[in-house]
């Protein structure tokens, strides 16, 4: 993570006094985004770089649902299951993805490429439902539309 | 038509959210006017006057949580926008972000000179990418233009807007919670009191609202209290935003002025129910909110009181139609096993009581279920209300009291015959192709 340190750096200047421990999250965020998971080693560089307890860092890890501690594929498929996508579709949604993958929530396919997870609510009802794939939302699934987004993701 | 429109009132084009276009609208004409003619207190007065709600769920009075700050006590006070929406049902607050980001930082700069505010948040759920660019852009576009910053507009105010971005925690949506997160923790509420307002963000005075209550503010400003209480109903003035989805004919965001009719809303402006189905029932304010039937919200209008009075609430106006054939008891399960999964774990009754409300109901669904576990549902939503910190233990009895009381019988024909009364169906029956995959039936 040193050589992040610059934009955590810059992050802080807008920030009052005193207000380290608010970049924990953002840190660790942008050292997700980097590595695609966060290491040991980054949670003992965090805990140095900001003087918040090691434990402070691990607590937070194991709270958030975002943050991840071990790699997941090169695609992320996370199908929401709560109620308005699963009053649309959901549950089909989730079982198609699936059979195409080969794998069951929670997994990943053996060539590293996908992991298939469920989620709660996004706040994407409307255009329900919702399969969001690494940080971008597809809306309005059908099973057309899964075929053609995995069709996109394999290329 | 659902009335007038203070919000969704300009024409979304692929360039409305930016800063030219929103110019063009007269966009920080108010906040110019606010900093070089009025006083602080000038603008608290005149949003207490509104009396507007909060539009995040709980509809306090945003004009009394402000007026809670003094504004010579020599402290740091601190504005935090409340982004994290995550009720089930809930997508009004990211129509904002995506489409009036300019509107919310206006609203929130007036807002922070009223509460003499050097710091201000804008905390977003992390799971929002496109609402997120779209506030952060527009956050770097206002202070570009001076909008933002040191000496706004000439004036001696200045103000930075941090742009915070969750994790994926229900719980952060808890103004409390929320407040622990951005210090860095993990999101646990904190009791009260002291009131955030006296002990907020690192224990200084800081005010919380949801982004439609800020977005309301330089309308507010703008046109004065009066205007603003001439839409709506006296005890609920101006309009809400409505997020619809489930089987519905035209789901999405609809603003709709407070005294609508709750039928007309429906059946009318978005198209009734899905497929031309009979309506069963109405989640009618995000899911923590207790169902009507379609009985129920015949006589109903859609404002705080008419809700509340029904036995309900408007809540974070996250309305879900349910058509008829609907399966109540998998409806529910989705609830139970959404708040075990979002329990932060802190007090025991919402940490144990969510995992037995779960199992019970998956048990049900199993055919193992037992005619007291309806009982037991009802007993454990009861030892969940009132003794837990935050109110999402008190949300989920609520859920749950309010789906066993209309539909009882469902509950009861799955435990007596080890099936459901509606083939365990969630989705509407014009989705036929989803459901040969689906496990239960």
């Amino acid at each position: 993570m040193k050589h992040l340190i610059p934009e955590f750096t810059a992050m802080r200047r807008r920030l009052p006094e005193g207000f380290e421990p608010t970049l924990v999250l953002p840190c660790l965020r942008r050292i997700q985004e980097d590595r695609g998971h966060v290491a040991d080693e980054d949670i003992d560089g965090l805990a140095a770089w900001l003087g918040v307890p090691r434990i402070q860092i691990e607590e937070v890890l194991s709270y958030y649902t975002q943050f991840r501690r071990s790699p997941v594929g090169r695609w992320h498929l996370q199908a929401c299951r709560n109620l308005s996508c699963s009053m649309r579709g959901a549950e089909g949604v989730i079982a198609h993805l699936g059979r195409r993958l080969g794998i069951e929530p929670g997994q990943t396919t053996p060539d590293g490429r996908y992991t298939l997870s469920t989620v709660e609510c996004l706040g994407s009802c409307g255009t329900a439902p919702v399969v969001m794939v690494n940080e971008t939302y597809h809306e309005d699934m059908s099973p057309e539309r899964l075929d053609a987004l995995l069709e996109s993701l394999s290329r | 038509m659902s009335g007038t429109k203070l919000i969704m009132n300009f024409e979304v084009t692929p360039t409305s959210h930016g800063l030219a276009d929103y110019r063009a609208r007269g966009g920080y004409a108010t906040l110019e006017k606010v900093l070089q003619s009025m006083r602080p207190e000038e603008v608290t007065k005149e949003v207490t006057t509104a009396g507007i709600l909060g539009h995040g769920g709980a509809a306090f009075p945003a004009g009394r949580k402000w007026g809670v700050i003094r504004l010579n006590d020599g402290l740091p006070h601190y504005l935090c926008c409340n982004a994290d929406e995550g009720e089930p049902g809930t997508f009004k607050d990211r129509w904002i972000l995506e489409h009036a980001p300019h509107l919310l930082i206006e609203s929130m700069a007036i807002t922070a000179y009223a509460l003499q505010v050097r710091h201000a948040f804008v905390y977003i759920r992390g799971e929002f990418d496109l609402p997120w660019r779209r506030i952060a852009e527009a956050v770097e576009e206002a202070y570009a233009a001076g909008w933002l910053g040191e000496s706004i507009a000439g004036s001696a105010f200045s103000l930075d807007i941090v742009v915070y971005r969750g994790a994926g925690s229900y719980v952060c949506g808890e103004a409390s919670g929320l407040l622990t997160s951005l210090e860095g923790r993990k999101g646990y509420p904190r009791n009260r009191p002291p009131r955030l307002t006296v002990r907020g963000l690192y224990q200084r005075p800081t005010v919380i609202n949801n982004v439609e209550t800020l977005a309301n503010v330089t309308g507010i400003v703008r046109d004065g209290a009066a205007a603003f209480r001439k839409v709506g109903t006296a005890k609920s003035p101006g309009t809400q935003l409505i997020s619809i989805s489930g089987h519905v004919q035209r789901p999405g965001v609809y603003e709709v002025e407070y005294g609508y009719s709750f039928a007309k809303f429906i059946r009318e402006d978005c198209g009734g129910v899905l497929g031309g189905l009979g309506l069963k029932c109405v989640v009618p304010g995000g899911i923590s909110t207790k169902v009507l039937t379609a009985a129920d919200i015949e006589p109903l209008t859609l404002d705080h009181a008419s809700v509340a009075a029904a036995g309900s609430g408007l809540g974070s106006g996250g309305m879900v139609v349910v058509a008829e054939g609907t399966c109540m008891v998998r409806f529910l399960q989705v609830l139970v096993r959404f708040y075990h999964h979002e329990s932060c774990g802190q007090c025991t009754p919402c940490r144990e009581g969510m995992g037995w409300m779960h199992r019970i109901v998956d048990r049900i669904v199993a055919g193992e279920g037992q005619l007291e576990d309806i009982d037991r549902l009802l007993a454990i939503s009861k030892a969940n209300d009132g003794t837990t910190i935050c109110g999402m233990g008190d949300a989920a009895g609520y859920a749950t009291v309010g789906i066993i009381a209309k539909f009882r019988d469902e509950f009861e024909h799955w435990i007596k015959s080890g099936r459901s009364l509606h083939e365990g169906r969630l989705e509407a029956a014009n989705h036929e192709w989803l459901r040969e995959a689906v496990p239960h039936g």
